[in-house]
């Protein structure tokens, strides 16, 4: 052990500047930093995000991977099982599964971000404008969300078919035309009890108008709980999109989306059970890694309800 | 503490109701007259509930008044205003929060939270203008320049609350509502907020409307202390004689809870006991709004309200104990406390 050696001059007091007595020495965190820091230890959420990752770049490369393309028949190799030509197989007219369930995952990705954008876009705006002014205009607004959510929806969606042609644009809005009131109910929420507080109160006082208080001070400390409905939308939406389409609701011909190849798929089930499993399995994969990230999403941003 | 009589803030039977409910009304604020002088710090008194942060919210245009009048520099605060109207007003007037943790963003910079007054109203050109403003406050409240690239999360109560004034300080107002500034923190740290915003009054001339519900707190900085009790204003004076010789029994009950560090005079002396609890302000007692706690309560007092009048030089007070005309009703309880 080695000794110490204690000199006189130890014992001099130190001399505190104030500055020095007001510093701050551990690294500056921002609310997304520690956010992200929480959500890295979330071992299940970031395989989520690689298996999302995955799907995505596959979608988009997954056609190309194989000499065949999603539409083209060829009717002497139908109801192929998976082979070294065809990896996942064929369907009853001879089309190639590997680029249908790629081509059909873009399509479903497509269709579930983009209904996930539109409800936020539109839930966003109609859930702060009916949190924020409140009373009777709040009223209204909720009212309105009241009745289109207690219509029945699938009369909603059946109707819509009938005066739209059937495509991608007609079966996005038929999910966002009531998609985006759970968005705008969460919305209002965080406003009703953020628009309160002392901080929105100092920014009133200092002369800020009502749209610097909703983007400047509102928004930005409900983006946690709006990222988390975001992600938990997207997977709703797919499943909705592979609903439909199972009822024939879904894209036309020849285009593909898990949906309309499960349905296809369901109708050889006894004979060629792959033409159900590949699509079934994407969608079963999707939503569940969405869910896995949503979830970690909201333990990230908000560790107080982790259980 | 310069003394000058000009009015800078005048309340006119100030009204702030809340509906409660379909039928109810909460009166949080009912009734309440006063002038606050360029310079001077008013103190704003009573126990929770008794509408003092909502007559300071009010009198910030945070809420709209029910009724009666506020009047900043001989113009109306509240009512429809023009857009810079309202931007003169908002420069001038700015608040204190009472709750450090909950008046920052906790999203926003401290530069941000402190240049948020400079974007809005104009006040800077350039970013390196900007830096440099927030810089100077930053200063000016004893912290540093490297504390404006953090979050509030960062700080500790009395920084944030330093913060808080920065912020408040920013456009340069004349006129500062100080919403219980020192109620949430540390008594080591309120002596430091306290000399803090005494300076900034010495060196800016500014006036405040402190708004506490601790006494001796109150009395350390004010030049006029206003009594609140049950959305009413009980007793004002000046506070060297709101504190040597209340009128109004609210306020002599109050001083009285206060303790003396001195345990001779603190055992014989006797306390006004103050009994009960609140009454709630949905459905407050007739007359007197105090008759129910008050030790002198007489079947007058829920007969009528007791007009505020001027009793003493400066000393006003609502209290059927020193009105004239039932004065000698009065005579045996205003003996035992003389």
């Amino acid at each position: 052990m080695s000794q110490q050696t204690i000199k006189q001059s130890d014992f001099t007091p130190i001399q505190y500047t104030e500055a020095e007595t007001e510093k701050i020495v551990g690294e500056s965190t921002s609310y997304w930093k520690d956010a992200w820091r929480r959500f890295k230890k979330n071992k299940l959420a970031i395989g989520g995000v690689i298996i999302i990752i995955l799907l995505a770049v596959m979608s988009l490369a997954g056609p190309y991977m194989t000499e065949y393309n999603y539409y083209e028949n060829d009717l002497i190799n139908a109801n192929q099982s998976p082979s070294a030509e065809h990896w996942f197989g064929t369907d009853n007219l001879g089309r190639d599964m590997f680029a249908r369930t790629w081509e059909g995952a873009k399509i479903s990705l497509f269709i579930g971000l983009t209904a996930a954008i539109i409800d936020l876009i539109i839930g966003v705006i109609w859930g702060s404008v009916s949190g924020y002014i409140g009373g009777r205009v709040d009223e209204i607004m909720m009212r309105i969300a009241d009745i289109l959510s207690a219509l029945p929806y699938l009369l909603v969606v059946i109707l819509l078919m009938v005066v739209m042609p059937q495509g991608l644009w007609t079966l996005i809005l038929a999910m966002t035309i009531t998609g985006w009131i759970n968005m705008a109910r969460i919305v209002r929420g965080e406003v009703m009890r953020l628009k309160n507080e002392e901080y929105v109160l100092a920014a009133k006082s200092l002369g800020a108008s009502t749209t610097r208080i909703i983007a400047r001070h509102l928004v930005p400390n409900m983006l946690g709980p709006i990222l988390v409905t975001l992600t938990l939308t997207v997977p709703s939406a797919i499943f909705t999109e592979a609903f439909l389409s199972f009822l024939g609701l879904g894209v036309p011909a020849p285009l593909a989306s898990w949906g309309t190849m499960t349905s296809d798929g369901l109708a050889s089930l006894r004979y060629y059970p792959y033409q159900l499993f590949f699509p079934a399995f994407f969608i079963s994969l999707t939503m569940l890694a969405f869910n896995v990230v949503g979830d970690g999403l909201r333990d990230a941003f908000d560790p107080k309800d982790k259980r | 503490m310069s003394k000058s009589k000009e009015k800078l803030v005048e309340v006119r039977n100030l009204k702030k109701h809340f509906k409660v409910g379909r039928k109810q009304i909460l009166k949080a604020v009912d009734g309440l007259t006063f002038d606050i002088y360029k310079g001077e710090t008013f103190g704003l008194v009573g126990e929770s509930g008794s509408g003092k942060s909502t007559a300071g919210r009010t009198i910030m245009r945070l809420y709209d008044a029910t009724e009666g009048q506020v009047m900043f520099k001989g113009k109306s605060v509240h009512g429809k205003k023009t857009k810079d109207e309202l931007k003169e007003l908002n420069q001038n007037m700015q608040m204190i929060f009472q709750d450090p943790y909950a008046s920052l963003n906790p999203r926003m910079t401290v530069m941000d939270i402190i240049a948020e007054g400079l974007d809005i109203h104009g006040l800077v050109k350039t970013k390196e203008e900007r830096q440099r403003k927030v810089n100077e406050l930053l200063k000016i409240v004893g912290l540093n320049e490297e504390h404006a690239n953090r979050y509030p999360h960062e700080f500790s109560g009395g920084q944030r609350q330093r913060i808080g004034i920065a912020r408040a300080l920013a456009v340069e107002p004349e006129f500062i509502v100080a919403d219980e500034p020192i109620s949430a923190l540390d008594v080591s740290i309120q002596a430091q907020v306290v000399n803090l915003l005494k300076r900034l009054q010495e060196e800016r001339g500014l006036t405040y409307l402190f708004i506490a519900h601790d006494l001796s707190m109150v009395r350390h900085i004010s030049d006029r202390v206003g009594v609140m009790y049950l959305g009413k204003m009980m007793e004002i004076a000046p506070s060297d004689k709101l504190y040597t010789s209340p009128l109004h029994p609210y306020t002599r009950a109050l001083l009285s809870a206060v303790p003396i560090p001195d345990p001779e005079v603190e055992r014989k002396r006797e306390r006004i006991q103050i009994k009960g609890e609140l009454p709630s302000p949905i459905n407050p007692p007739s007359g007197c709004v105090f008759r129910t706690r008050c030790p002198f309560a007489k079947d007058v007092c829920a007969k009528e309200v007791p007009a505020f009048a001027e009793y003493r030089d400066g000393q006003w007070a609502a209290c059927h104990m020193h009105d004239e005309r039932f004065k000698e009703h009065f005579k045996s309880d205003l003996e035992k406390i003389q």
